[in-house]
This record gives C-alpha cells, sequence and structure tokens, in this order.
C-alpha cells in the first residue's frame, strides 16, 4: 500500500439484535488495538448506527479526525449499504470509500455460541478493514430513461397500473395474453364483502384503459424476450395473429352470430359455457374485435365455411393474417399476470371431475353470473335442478402439505360470498366446511358475522371425502360430505346436492420460465419474489421490474388494485427522475496488458466486449456491461479490473477474514 | 481451559453471489436459523467473478475448506455466469487433489434468495464433513510451508 488509509471502524449493535450475542464493544476494541497497522485510527460501537445520530457520529469523525475510509459492521448491505454511503457523502466523502459488513444476519442471528459469534464478527471486521482500504472513489453511471412502460397482464392489476401511468400522462404497452383484457376479475359474478358487481366496477376501466391515448393495447399478445436494461428494456412481443383486421372490424358481431362452429369454452366459461370459433370472451370485451380460434375453425381445419368473411360488413376477415412480431423500448416493465386455480382433479377423494355435482369456485361464479351459461341461475349440472343443501369446502389445495402449504388468502371470504349468493337465490341449506376462517380486511369480519346471523351452517372441519356412496334412508341421488366437526367431535356425513370446493390459488403454469425471461426470482412455489417482503413490496431484485397483484403471491382484489397503483407510482417516480445512477460496478480492459486471446469475448453474456481488430485489443462497453465479473476473473493475463471487486479488495478481504483465525491458532498452540 | 478436548473448529470461507446466494444467507438470518459459525463470507457480485485465485489464497492463509455458491443453474442473475464458475469449480477440485488436498474440501453451493433453510442446513453437513477430514495447516503457525503433499495421481 502507497498512501496509508486512515480508517474508521463503526460496529452497531442494533439493539440487542447483534449485541445479544456478539460482544460488540469487544470487536470495537480489538479492532482499535489490532488492526492498527492496517490503517484503523478510530474504532466505535454504537446502540444504532444507521439512526441520525449513529450516522452524526461517523460524519464527525471523517471532519475531525481525517478519515479516508469508512467500515461499518452491521446488517446485510443490502439493507444499509445505501444509509452509510449517503451518510458519508454528507461528510464529503465519496460514497464508494464505504464499506458494510454484515455481523447481523451473518452472524449474531444465525449463532449462539457468543464467544465464537464474537470471533467470526473480529473476523468479519478485519475483513472489511483489509478490503476497505483498497476502495476506488466512483462515481455512478447515469443512463437516461426511456419514459414508457410494459405492463404485463390486463388483470385488474394491470390495468390499474397502466391506467396510473397514462393518466399521468405516459405512454403504456399493455400486453394481454388472451384476446381481452379484464382477467378474473371479468368472470367473477360479485365481490366481496361489498356484494358489488364485479362487472359493473371493472369494466369502466376496462373501456377507460382500452381508450386511453396514451395506451397501447397488444391483446391476443405475448412477450417473448426481454433485453436490455432498466431504463432502456427493448421487449420482443409477439402478437399472435386474431385473423380479423382491427382497423376495419366494428365489433359488430355478425360474425359470430353466423359462425356455426360451436366450441367449448374452457377460458372464460371454465367449460361450463359455449362460445364460437370467431368470438369476443364475453360481451364487454375490451378490444371489441373478435377472434378467429384457428385450432377449431372449420376454414383452417376443412378449407371450406368462410361465413364469417361472407358476412362481414366491413371485410375485416383477413385467414391469411400472420403473427406480428413487435420490438417496443421501455425504460420499465410492471408484471401482473395473476394467478391460475389450484385443479382440483389433484384431491382425488373431492370427487372434481368424476361427480358431476362438484363444482370449482370459479365454475360458481359463471354458475351465479347473469352473463354466464346459466343465466345466473344456480342449478346442478343438468342445468335445470335447484339445488336443496349446498356445501362449500374451503381450503381446497391450500394450507394442505400435500398440495400447497400457503394459504390462498381469498377463498374464505370468497366461500362466504357463495354462500350468501346461494342462500339469497335459492333458499338451499348452505354449510360451510372450514379450517380456520381468515377474515382479516376492511369489513370482512362484518360480513362473516352477517353470514352467521343468515343462518348457514358452519362445520370446523377439514372434509375427508366426497362422495355418491349412498346408503342411509334420504341419502339417494345426493353427494356425500364425510367430515369431523372437530368443536363437537362428531362424525358427519351430510348429505348434498351440490359442492362447491372453494379452489387456491396457484401461480401461473410456466411461471418459472417466464421470471427467467424477464431476470426476475421465484420462490419455491413459484410466485415471484419481491424486494423485500415489508418494505419493497412491489420492486423486484431487478432494477426497473416491478411486481403486482396475484403474480407476487395470493391476494383480494383491493390488495392487487392497491399494489398495481404502487407499481405504477415506483414507475412514475423513476420516469420523472430522467435518468438513473447504476451501480459503478464495472469492468475495463486496461489495454496496454491486454494480449488480444479474445478469451472475455465469449464470457460475456451480454455482448459487452468489444475487439478492436486494428490494435488486438478488447474494449468493454460500459453501458452494456452488468458487472458480474466473469471476465476479470477469466482473462489469463489479468489485464481486466472490476471496480467495486477488484482482486485487491477480495484477496486482502480473503487475508482479513483469514487473520483472526491465525492468531487463535497461534495462541492455542 | 480444555483445549485440546474441545472438536476440531475449522475455519471455511465462502463466496457468495450477490443475487441468490448471499440473499439466502440473509433470508437464513432473518428467519433466525441456526447454523455452525464456521463459514466466513466474501460477497461476490456472481459466482462468475470467482477468480481460483481467491480459493488457492484462501487455502495458503489458513481457511480449511471453501465455499462457492451461486445461483442454481439457469437462474444466474448473469444469464449464464454460473456456469462459467462451474467449469472453473471442475478445474479446482482437479488441482487440489493434483496438490494433495482433498477436493472435498472445496464445495459448490447452489442456493437461491428463498434457500435460507437449504443454506443454513448445507453448511452445517459441510461443517461436519470438514471436521472429518480435520484441519488442513497449509501452512504451520511459523508461516513456513508444510512438507510438500504427495502427489496423488488417482485422486482424480
Amino acid at each position: 500500500m502507497e498512501k496509508k488509509e486512515k480508517i474508521g471502524v463503526y460496529v452497531c449493535h442494533c439493539g440487542t439484535n447483534i449485541a445479544g450475542v456478539v460482544n460488540v464493544g469487544e470487536v470495537s476494541k480489538w479492532a482499535e488495538e489490532n488492526l492498527k497497522d492496517q490503517g484503523v485510527v478510530v474504532s466505535r460501537d454504537y446502540k444504532f448506527m444507521c439512526s441520525s445520530l449513529g450516522q452524526e457520529l461517523i460524519q464527525k469523525d471523517i471532519k475531525e479526525q481525517g478519515l479516508t475510509r469508512v467500515m461499518v459492521a452491521a446488517c446485510s448491505p443490502h439493507l444499509h449499504e445505501k444509509t452509510f454511503r449517503n451518510a458519508c457523502k454528507g461528510a464529503d466523502m465519496n460514497p464508494y470509500l464505504c464499506e458494510l459488513v454484515s455481523i447481523r444476519e451473518q452472524d449474531s442471528w444465525v449463532h449462539t455460541d457468543k464467544v465464537a459469534a464474537t470471533e467470526k464478527a473480529k473476523a468479519i471486521v478485519s475483513g472489511g478493514v483489509a478490503r476497505v482500504a483498497h476502495h476506488e472513489a466512483l462515481e455512478p453511471l447515469r443512463v437516461p430513461i426511456h419514459p414508457a412502460t410494459l405492463v404485463v397482464g390486463g388483470g385488474i392489476a394491470g390495468i390499474q397500473a397502466a391506467l396510473e401511468i397514462a393518466d399521468a400522462g405516459f405512454h403504456v404497452y399493455l400486453v394481454e395474453r388472451e384476446p381481452s383484457i379484464g382477467g378474473h376479475m371479468a368472470q367473477f359474478d360479485k365481490t366481496f364483502p361489498t356484494l358489488d358487481c364485479s362487472a359493473c366496477i371493472l369494466t369502466p376501466k376496462m373501456v377507460d384503459a382500452g381508450n386511453h391515448p396514451n395506451i397501447t393495447l397488444l391483446t391476443y399478445s405475448e412477450v417473448e424476450k426481454v433485453d436490455g436494461y432498466v431504463g432502456n428494456f427493448v421487449a420482443t412481443i409477439r402478437k399472435r395473429a386474431r385473423s380479423v383486421v382491427e382497423k376495419d372490424c366494428t365489433g359488430c358481431g355478425i360474425c359470430w352470430e353466423k359462425c356455426p362452429k360451436k366450441v367449448v369454452d374452457d377460458v372464460f366459461e371454465v367449460g361450463m359455457g359455449t362460445r364460437k370459433a370467431v368470438y369476443v370472451p364475453f360481451p364487454q370485451a375490451v378490444p371489441k374485435y373478435p377472434v378467429i380460434d384457428r385450432v377449431n375453425c372449420t376454414y383452417y381445419i376443412k378449407g371450406t365455411c368462410k361465413a364469417c368473411e361472407k358476412f362481414c360488413p366491413t371485410n375485416a376477415i383477413d385467414f391469411a393474417q400472420e403473427d406480428e412480431i413487435m420490438n417496443v423500448e421501455v425504460g420499465n416493465i410492471i408484471l401482473a399476470t395473476g394467478y391460475d386455480l389450484f385443479d382440483s382433479r389433484r384431491i382425488q377423494q373431492y370427487g372434481y371431475g368424476r361427480l358431476p355435482n362438484v363444482f370449482t369456485s370459479l365454475e360458481f361464479e359463471r354458475l351465479s353470473n347473469a352473463a354466464g351459461p346459466t343465466g345466473g341461475n344456480i342449478v346442478l349440472r343438468d342445468g335445470k335442478t335447484v339445488p336443496k343443501a349446498v356445501g362449500i369446502v374451503h381450503c381446497v389445495g391450500s394450507r394442505d402439505k400435500n398440495y400447497n402449504e400457503y394459504c390462498s388468502a381469498i377463498c374464505c371470504m370468497q366461500s362466504l360470498k357463495f354462500a350468501h349468493l346461494v342462500e339469497e337465490r335459492t333458499g338451499a341449506e348452505v354449510y360451510n366446511f372450514y379450517i380456520d376462517i381468515r377474515t382479516p380486511a376492511k369489513g370482512y369480519e362484518e360480513f362473516y358475522h352477517r353470514l352467521l346471523e343468515e343462518g348457514t351452517h358452519f362445520v370446523r372441519g377439514k372434509v375427508a371425502e366426497i362422495s355418491d356412496a349412498t346408503r342411509l334412508p334420504g341419502e339417494d341421488g345426493k353427494l356425500i360430505v364425510q367430515v369431523e366437526d372437530t368443536l363437537t367431535a362428531v362424525q358427519l356425513r351430510v348429505p348434498l346436492d351440490m359442492v362447491i370446493l372453494s379452489a387456491g390459488l396457484e401461480p401461473r403454469a410456466g411461471s418459472k420460465e417466464f421470471a427467467k425471461t424477464f431476470g426476475i426470482s421465484c420462490s419455491a412455489d413459484g410466485w415471484f419474489i419481491e424486494r423485500h417482503p415489508k418494505l419493497d413490496p412491489v420492486a423486484t431484485m431487478t432494477e426497473g421490474i416491478y411486481i403486482a397483484g396475484c403474480v407476487q403471491g395470493p391476494k383480494d382484489i383491493p390488495a392487487s388494485v392497491a399494489q398495481g397503483a404502487a407499481a405504477a407510482a415506483r414507475v412514475l417516480g423513476k420516469i420523472q427522475q430522467k435518468e438513473i445512477a447504476l451501480e459503478p460496478v464495472r469492468a475495463t480492459v486496461h489495454e496496454e496488458q491486454c494480449s488480444g486471446c479474445r478469451i472475455c469475448n465469449n464470457l460475456c453474456p451480454f455482448n459487452a466486449i468489444l475487439f478492436h481488430e486494428d490494435r488486438m485489443v478488447s474494449e468493454v462497453n460500459p453501458a452494456l456491461c452488468q458487472g458480474c465479473g466473469t471476465c476479470v476473473a477469466g482473462c489469463p493475463a489479468g489485464a481486466i479490473s472490476g471496480t467495486g471487486f477488484s482482486n485487491e479488495q477480495i484477496l486482502s478481504q480473503i487475508e482479513g477474514l483469514l487473520l483472526v483465525n491465525l492468531s487463535k491458532e497461534a495462541a492455542a498452540v | 481451559m480444555t483445549e485440546e478436548k474441545k472438536p476440531f473448529e475449522p475455519t471455511i470461507v465462502g463466496f457468495t453471489c450477490n443475487w441468490c446466494s448471499y440473499r439466502a444467507a440473509d433470508m437464513a438470518g432473518t428467519a433466525r436459523m441456526k447454523y455452525a459459525p464456521n463459514v466466513r463470507l466474501i460477497r461476490l457480485m456472481c459466482s462468475g467473478r470467482l477468480d481460483p485465485t481467491f480459493v488457492f489464497k484462501a487455502f495458503a492463509n489458513g481457511a480449511d475448506a471453501v465455499l462457492v455458491s451461486g445461483c442454481h443453474p439457469g437462474d444466474c442473475h448473469y444469464v449464464n455466469q454460473n456456469y462459467k464458475m462451474l467449469r472453473r469449480f471442475n478445474l479446482m477440485r482437479r488441482v487440489l487433489g493434483q496438490m494433495g488436498i482433498e477436493p472435498e474440501r472445496l464445495k459448490l453451493l447452489w442456493a437461491s434468495a428463498a434457500e435460507g433453510a437449504i443454506f443454513a442446513a448445507e453448511i452445517n453437513k459441510f461443517v461436519e464433513q470438514v471436521r472429518e477430514l480435520g484441519p488442513l495447516n497449509w501452512n504451520n503457525k511459523n508461516g513456513a510451508a508444510v512438507e510438500t503433499p504427495v502427489l496423488q495421481e488417482a485422486a482424480v
């Protein structure tokens, strides 16, 4: 080391979070006494280093003692690195001359042996001190932010996010896989606990999104690829062929009236109803243009028919239309792709798929929906019989280690809503089979009490089996629900006409691949992971990519809307900054040392390394470099250095980390 | 003090990537999952940054074992750089064998940001394995090299 650095060491108690296990005072004293040679001139411990008083302590030392480096031992750098960097900046020190090492997440919180934890803290501090001596003053890289935003998923969360951003005056590309936006909410009949009609509150928003001058609606489309980084993403979107020319179509509906081919609608009507081969999923669809389902259309199968083309008054049908691939440039991305319903067939003892009068929650939504296949009449699968006794099974596929351990959050309220609707419309006896009733939101508990007063039966117990094996008088033609009422410890056989399975929410099929496309991470279940579960719930670990709604985990409509708006606010905040400061962690090739071997060229997945044929040297493009450092490690000539994670920094940290080890061994022998 | 009665406590240096494995360690901490205090972590941006020099430096400076940890294959924050680390990892284990050092002293662990429990459990397992292997003693306490290790030709 040419120049001796003056290093300040600050060890945080974090209340008792650290000090409860690590002897903080001893660590601080040890650093002051034993790390003098490394440049430590002051070492302090303090209750909460991140508090303003703690930060002032550091700033005072920088000014009064002329510190050139600051080393804080506290929590994970993912939590407070910025805090301490800003503190240094406030005292006119380059923020990158500060290092934060974790003695909480990686020490006090995971160890119980106080002596060992204190020794480890010393090692970590020693490593940090050795490393910080090699820090360099850096300036963040500034890149402009493209003002447009990509929103993937046109359910309520995505619509909300798109509208918020568009209303603020910025452009949004709203991509939806189905022919219409609306998502699951468009399928619902009523919404709990207010019993608002779902379509009545959703469709105005859909229309707003469809007509908004700042929203480009891309339905029947999917994102295939995303390149770039925050502020400068390029998304490749496949706009599937609708076989209908949007600029000519008026949405008059003659084509689907005339189409002779009826198809069971597995998506919107969840198999309960039919649609035509040329169709809009539901009457209020946005956009109003239909699509031709090429798998089922007679023309695509047999080469004849063309009824729709014949009757179309504006010649908008185009059988030869091809998928369109478009690239859009956006600065930020919001993912709101929602959930899939748990497949109740997996619980064989509940008989779904085998016993006709066992329905899933989504099927019941269509059944009770006035625009649904029965016109809102709650009837059995035969389409006419009104049930006299209906059971609702809670927690199907949720809170069950065989399927999903998590609570799907919406099923209790959804089941109560079903109970109310069945009671109100059919007067049937309604049984709720629940494990626990969970109603933790505004107006939810009140709704539960309303149901209790309405005379709905509540049986606390997990349903063992639903069968058609009748044996007692009066059970003929009924479904038998076998359940133990755990409040009275009595086994019950409940004969019912209809059973509704309140199925849980699952991540979308293929969510892991989808996450990969966008470079974000999924939990083991498949829900997308937020940056912080409490304090940063809509951002992801990838800058510029946000999540909203059920893609992050099961949640109800109010929470999805809140997240959609929250994600929009985050994006707007980014757009308003006009440029973004990126961590200056980048690789640089030192030309005089580069032998031109080109090994690094192939190590870079971002094509950030150019080779200059004339000078026979490689060069890193800092705008494309993401700072992984693989080329730094791979260069056989050692000609590439990585800022923030240089060889000197890491090698010194290794030395520092192991300093304690050697001194202890020497003492022990 | 009954120093010699105590079981051997190995010192292990762990390299983690910033995105998955360091966050797995953070998660183990946040969830208060307990594990052995023998591992000291160094955060890199990506496991691909792992220069083999780092590993040998750690051994040379007194580590009894080295842990290398990154995102699961296919989940790398930098597309596929963990695969490039994997190539180096295999090479390093081979070289360690040739130097007469048990290749098992170098462990690879894939851990996603959600796998705090796996991270903690694997560290405990590794510490036990290294305890079995005993101290490495690359350098003795005076800093002089120990006797030249015997080449184990069939080690790989």
